[in-house]
């Protein structure tokens, strides 16, 4: 496993290439959040591959300070699951934006996801495609203006974290990207996670789309609109924390505290849950109708894709030599 | 008892002393489970354990599960046998077994005017004429009158020969091979011993079947005896070298290959295979091999097996993927990333009858230009082609050898009929195996990492992750040269352009100079590559046996081209170069040289008769 060293920076972890963002993108602040958990991991920089695919999101791997390696469009968990195949003692992050991941990349992550190769994926949503300059994308909610819908996009958006519970990932988890301390605790929690971690970070397209999460964002806002999962706890928000969500039959809903409602009617959350019914009912939840979720919606512990191939190799008849291989079945020797 | 069957009495009945031959043809083809690929491998094995040189390739039917008796399920098993060096499962039969009327449909143009033909006539019933489209009884057509028919009651025969056995229905019918390959066994004079020993490993938990399979044998090669003079011919001539031997087909030479350029660079295996007919022959192959120091996935396309192998590569493994058809275009986009990036990643492309789906079963040559071009951007990998069964071992060491010490891509291109076809192999002594040179780069405080910076082959650093000092990013994106930052620069992206074409044009400096077969000048020089090398060669030989002035090579490097093939080239009056596509490395070859070769063309999804190609050599030589 990796070696923990002592008192890295931040800095440790800049690469010398000139960052190309738009001034105002969230983007920097993914970035700024990253280089500070990965200096406080301890892990050494040597051990950490960052991989990606194509998007404004995508060069990320190229401004840190570790192993990188930019991919084509969407590929980037094969390659990741290529990485860890070749060295399963690497840390390895795959970074994708929502254009990369959910339209060309979808089936290399749903794939990856349900495999448990020991990743940490970072979907970044900024819900347009940025980099290829403000077309929709799988993720813009309908009525999303862009270059390719400029009367509203009339397609349904893909949710992330209900695809990646599809796809029976062990750690699934939301934040955004202007919430510094929470964006370092799911960091943290995903690095932690041993199988595929998967993490969707609601970010700002300056340029494109700009304010599309001002919901989460808004210090005002948020209170009403965003819930903070915590696991064991009842799922309660607002500004009183007074407002709470519970259950009617198979529909969620949206309650106040008092009248008759009282905590014993609350929702608990558990990200442990065996089944991630709850968690996916948890992912389905979009404003305006309904506040939406950061923080952990599943953590569970199940054996990572590699230990499933060692405890398989195991199983069986032991390898056969390579000069029995060769020689094969039915060989014969002539004088 | 079992020790009483291991002998057979030699009849007394005249029928007069073996032909001698110097090779011969026999297809065996019935219904899937009338048994033709065991009664083809046993007999097989019959010839090469005598010495013969053996070539043997299936025809396995279009569907997994016909009607029995249908054209649809016929299954086909072919050997060629020789006292001489043989490159092809020949071309006319000398004998076709057809076990019912769909057979005898579908391979009686392959029968060679001389050639003898078997069938099962307890299987030549208006029910299983009318199968295979027959409105009469095919036995008493004309057009059977100009070959020797034996028309034998299998069926029946069989059953009397096992009936004092006690065995269940279907186990009476499945020694009905032992009946055919007992007939056949006679009529070649090959030896029954290593059959019946066989017959005793096999079975030996069932003395019944052990009985019942020996008898049905006996029963055969004693009804051959009946059969009339003048039937039984021998191929005598001792042919393969003295030493340890077994048959091996395309794919398990191209994935021996593999393993033992893994052993001999001491670098471990990433294998990524999308299930894809007949590439899926080496996942199922590395699979069933499990071996400590590869590791196999079955990814969930053909994009996820390249980029797997790559992400491998990058990793520190020797990253190899393998797929056929459509998948081949869709790798494209990842080898362009591996050679962009420069990461050794070995993917093996079998052509398959195009384009798209074509004839999913069928031979081809045509992704020779994609493997030359098809990429964007200025975009040259290495490619080489397996050229025979065997030769899948060699391809694949110098695939590893060239990918490691290069740090570049390379495509393996083969096809359907190599990956099938068979051939006798001396079995390499392991030590006697070319160590592959893989130097990973170890990091050097003195000398910070250049990651984009050359050795003596414009190879990079193989820089892996894991060992400090030695962090770099590295992808898609053009690169600056030496520090691999990206750069948009002109001039630089010019640089590279040229210099990734160079490192790969390099490697012609220091391949082994080309083998000509025949004359070093002359008249005509055949080029083939691939599967077609098989064909040609005979061909070739047939020519200069008959006193022409025909000389021949066959190319495993396509890309980069030898140096020396220019000059071989223009050493022959005419060039010419069968393709089993529509004229590939032809137009690469006048691109290159500015050389006017003939082509050869066919695209019926089938290889090429070394009849055909004899004869265009023929027609290009002109009237003697
Ligand atoms: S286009 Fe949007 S996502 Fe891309 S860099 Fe600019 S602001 Fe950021």
């Amino acid at each position: 496993m990796s070696i923990p060293v002592l008192a890295m920076t931040a800095s440790d972890f800049s690469s010398a290439q000139e960052v190309r963002w738009c001034p105002g993108c969230g983007d920097y602040s993914i970035l700024s959040q990253l280089k500070q958990a990965l200096a406080s991991f301890g892990v050494r920089r040597e051990n950490i591959v960052f991989v990606s695919g194509v998007g404004c999101a995508s060069r990320l791997p190229h401004y840190i300070n570790t192993f990188g390696f930019q991919g084509s469009y969407g590929r980037a968990p094969a390659l990741a699951t290529g990485v860890k195949l070749a060295n399963p003692n690497l840390q390895v992050w795959v970074v994708m934006g929502d254009g990369d991941a959910c339209s060309a990349g979808l089936t290399h992550l749903t794939h990856a996801l349900r495999r448990n190769v020991d990743l940490k994926i970072l979907l970044i949503n900024n819900e347009v495609f940025g980099l290829s300059r403000g077309q929709q994308s799988p993720t813009s909610r309908v009525g999303t203006c862009s270059k390719t819908s400029p009367d509203g996009s009339v397609e349904t958006p893909l949710r992330p974290v209900s695809i990646a519970l599809a796809a029976e990932a062990t750690f699934v988890a939301r934040t955004v990207d202007v919430d510094v301390n929470h964006m370092s605790e799911i960091f943290e929690k995903a690095a932690m996670h041993r199988g595929s971690g998967f993490v969707e970070i609601y970010q700002n397209c300056k340029i494109f789309n700009d304010g599309v999460f001002e919901y989460a964002t808004d210090a005002v806002i948020k209170t009403d609109s965003i819930i903070h999962l915590e696991h064991g706890r009842p799922i309660l928000f607002g500004k009183d924390r007074n407002h709470a969500l519970r259950l009617n039959g198979f529909e969620p809903e949206v309650v106040t505290l008092g009248q008759g409602i009282t905590m014993d009617d609350i929702l608990i959350h558990d990200e442990r849950a065996a089944e991630p019914t709850l968690a996916f009912l948890l992912s389905r939840l979009v404003g305006p109708q309904f506040p939406e979720c950061l923080g952990v919606f599943r953590n569970v512990r199940k054996p990572t894709h590699q230990q499933l191939l060692d405890a398989a190799f195991q199983q069986g008849d032991p390898p056969r030599a390579f000069e029995s291989l060769l020689a094969g079945d039915e060989s014969w020797t002539l004088a | 008892m079992p020790g009483t069957t291991l002998t057979i009495a030699r009849s007394t009945i005249p029928h007069g002393t073996p032909v001698e031959r110097a090779a011969a043809v026999v297809r065996f083809a019935g219904d899937a489970n009338d048994g033709v690929l065991l009664v083809g491998t046993q007999f097989t094995y019959a010839c090469a354990m005598v010495g013969n040189a053996v070539m043997t390739v299936p025809d396995p039917a279009a569907e997994i599960r016909a009607p029995a008796g249908a054209l649809a399920g016929v299954t086909a098993f072919q050997c060629h046998f020789a006292g001489h060096a043989i490159h092809t499962p020949g071309d006319r039969l000398d004998l076709l077994v057809a076990l019912n009327p769909s057979a005898l449909r579908t391979y009686i143009g392959d029968l060679s005017p001389a050639g003898l033909l078997l069938v099962d006539s307890d299987r030549f019933v208006p029910d299983e004429w009318a199968k295979a489209g027959y409105v009469a009884d095919p036995l008493q057509d004309a057009a059977l009158q100009a070959f020797r028919v034996l028309a034998v009651p299998i069926r029946q025969l069989n059953r009397e020969a096992v009936a004092r056995v006690n065995l269940i229905p279907t186990e009476i019918e499945r020694c009905k091979s032992f009946f055919v390959l007992g007939l056949s066994y006679w009529l070649f004079d090959r030896p029954p011993e290593p059959t019946f020993r066989w017959i005793r490993e096999t079975y030996n938990k069932n003395p019944g079947l052990v009985e019942a399979h020996t008898r049905a044998f006996k029963a055969g090669w004693h009804h051959a005896e009946t059969l009339g003079p003048g039937l039984q011919s021998r191929v005598g001539q001792r042919c393969l070298k003295s030493g340890k031997h077994r048959m091996i087909n395309g794919a398990t030479a191209l994935a021996l290959g593999f393993l033992a350029a893994a052993r001999q660079s001491g670098l471990p295996m990433v294998y990524a295979g999308f299930p894809v007919a007949p590439a899926s022959e080496l996942l199922h192959l590395f699979t069933e091999w499990k071996q400590e120091n590869i590791q196999v996935i079955q990814p969930e396309d053909d994009l996820a097996a390249a980029n797997i192998a790559l992400g491998a590569a990058f990793g520190g493994s020797l990253g190899v993927t393998a797929t056929t058809s459509t998948g081949i275009a869709l790798q494209a986009d990842t080898l362009a990333l591996a050679a962009i990036s420069e990461l050794p990643m070995v993917a093996v492309h079998v052509q398959r009858a195009g384009p798209s789906l074509g004839m999913p079963t069928r031979t081809e040559q045509a992704d020779l230009l994609q493997a030359f071009y098809g990429r964007n951007g200025e975009c040259p990998v290495v490619v080489l082609a397996q050229s025979s069964p065997s030769d899948g071992f060699r391809i694949a060491i110098e695939a590893v050898r060239l990918a490691v010490t290069r740090m570049t891509p390379v495509v393996v291109l083969t096809d359907t009929y190599l990956m099938s076809a068979s051939e006798a192999w001396h079995v390499p002594s392991s030590s006697e195996l070319p160590m592959v040179l893989a130097k990973q780069t170890k990091a050097d405080p003195e000398h910070p990492l250049l990651p984009y910076s050359r050795d003596e082959h414009l190879a990079r650093p193989w820089a892996i992750p894991g060992r400090a000092g030695l962090e770099h990013r590295t992808g898609g994106m053009e690169k600056e040269a030496n520090t691999g930052a990206v750069s948009y620069d002109p001039a630089n992206h010019e640089a590279m352009v040229a210099l990734r074409a160079r490192k790969i044009a390099k490697i012609a400096e220091k391949l082994p100079p080309l083998v000509v077969h025949g004359p070093k000048s002359g008249d005509v020089l055949i080029v083939a590559w691939g599967s077609v090398c098989g064909a040609t060669h005979d061909a070739a030989e047939r020519c200069r046996a008959a006193g022409l002035n025909v000389a021949n090579i066959g190319l495993t490097h396509l890309s980069p081209l030898p140096a020396d093939l220019v000059g071989v080239l223009r050493k022959y009056r005419r060039v010419l170069v069968p393709e089993l596509n529509a004229g590939q490395l032809s137009k690469i070859l006048r691109a290159e040289y500015l050389l006017d070769v003939v082509s050869l063309n066919k695209v019926q999804g089938q290889p090429f008769l070394v009849s055909e190609i004899e004869a265009k050599v023929r027609q290009l030589l002109g009237p003697c």
